[in-house]
């Protein structure tokens, strides 16, 4: 017995019980049927037309006009089914474009991977949350043969997908960059130029870039646009805003960014952010910069790494 | 979340009203709004924040945008009525250099 012959005769069996006794129990299998019927591609016209055969079998004096009203109401229904059907392609269709945005999200974790350094002289942790499944932040170390330790940050405006996708051209920029060319102002100022020239003109790239050099302990730094970080100040306790000004990546080709210094002492931190953190919206509003702050002297006695 | 956008023309001059939340699910309709006359020579466009209640990092991408492209086809672009959080994000971003900025009720429209 195939599958249509099964269920007509389940929807026989299911309907000349209720018809014999209206009880709650044979009216639940009509749910059941209606599972089954999505379940097996069954479009609502057909069900018309089983029930009007059923109807037929069950009680062959009926009038004549009632059965004719079956045709009509089918012809009604025929735009649900079709309606159906479309459902049931695009359906298909998510499923398939779902399972490319995993791959690529694959690809992309693979793309801008970073190895964070290993050095006596530093402490380094990092977390990244993507708010959706692809990621629009951005953030990558490097460490030169003078055991500079380079550190990037960006936040490309705009979320999702296309995102993502610029997002890995600012790494191969990056990549590209020639080893003596680390310093942030230069660095700021030679991304801004591949932004302007290659992207979208309604997509623009926020980045902080900074370069600390430990036998002089001076960390070295410049921001495009980039939501500040804090400084920790160990022999005070205090954290302060790690102000640095700049136009955002991708406006205007000439811009030139200013590069800010700072010596650092033991114990300090420093800690940068991208805007998913302060433009977040919580049941409380948004989180403003200083419930951030509470949080980081919570956090602050913590190792890094284990974040 | 929605967004109404509302355009008073006066020859060259347009005066752009917007209220309720510019996010990426608004952005869009801001973006087709405000692209048109962006791309009129020797506009004036005044874009007035006071009724924006949120605005994240894509509606400043819109505004980006019809700032270069008003600025590239000789035109005016000012922003008014903005909060305080607003005018940090302009900030912060280092917009308030290249964009006229009038903040607060200082220039608000009636």
């Amino acid at each position: 017995m195939d599958i249509r012959e099964n269920m007509e005769k389940k929807y026989h069996e299911a309907l000349s019980t209720y018809l014999k006794d209206q009880n709650e129990q044979a009216l639940y299998q009509g749910q059941k049927i209606s599972r089954l019927h999505i379940k097996y591609n069954i479009s609502p016209e057909e069900i018309i037309s089983m029930h009007k055969n059923n109807l037929m079998e069950l009680y062959p004096e009926l009038p004549g006009k009632v059965l004719d009203s079956f045709d009509f109401l089918l012809e009604v229904m025929m735009g649900y089914g079709i309606a159906y059907r479309e459902h049931q392609s695009l359906r298909h269709q998510q499923q398939e474009l779902k399972t490319e945005i995993e791959i690529a999200a694959n690809v992309q974790h693979t793309l801008l991977e970073t190895e964070i350094p290993d050095i006596k002289a530093l402490e380094i942790g990092a977390i990244s949350v993507p708010a959706r499944q692809m990621n629009g932040d951005y953030y990558h170390f490097v460490q030169d043969e003078n055991e500079r330790i380079g550190v990037g940050i960006a936040d490309v405006i705009g979320k999702g997908i296309p995102a993502a996708l610029c997002m890995s051209m600012i790494k191969y920029a990056m990549d590209s960059l020639p080893e003596h060319r680390h310093e942030p102002n230069s660095v700021l100022e030679s991304l801004n130029r591949v932004v302007e020239h290659n992207v979208d003109p309604s997509m623009f790239i926020t980045m902080f870039y900074g370069l600390y050099d430990p036998h002089d302990r001076l960390f070295s730094y410049a921001s495009a646009g980039h939501e500040p970080g804090f400084y920790y100040d160990a022999a005070t306790g205090t954290f302060s805003d790690l102000d640095a000004k700049g136009l955002l990546l991708g406006v205007d080709k000439k811009t030139r960014y200013r590069q800010y210094e700072k010596k650092v002492n033991r114990g300090d931190m420093i800690i940068l952010l991208s805007d998913g953190v302060t433009e977040c919206r919580t049941n409380d509003g948004f989180i403003e910069g200083k419930r951030l702050l509470v949080s980081l002297k919570r956090i602050c006695i913590c190792k890094p790494r284990k974040w | 979340m929605n967004i109404t956008v509302d355009v008073n023309e006066l020859n060259t001059e347009f005066i752009v009203k917007l209220k309720g939340e510019i996010d990426a699910y608004t952005a869009p309709k801001l973006r087709e709004s405000l692209f048109p006359i962006s791309e009129q020579e020797n506009v004036s466009i005044t874009i007035d924040l006071t009724e924006v209640s949120y605005m994240d990092s894509t509606g400043l991408g819109v505004f980006v945008g019809a700032f270069k492209s008003v600025r590239a086809h000789n035109g005016e672009f000012t922003l008014v009525g903005l909060s305080e959080r607003l005018r940090r994000l302009f900030d912060i971003t280092g917009l308030a250099d290249i964009i006229d900025i009038k903040s607060g009720t200082e220039g608000g429209l009636e």
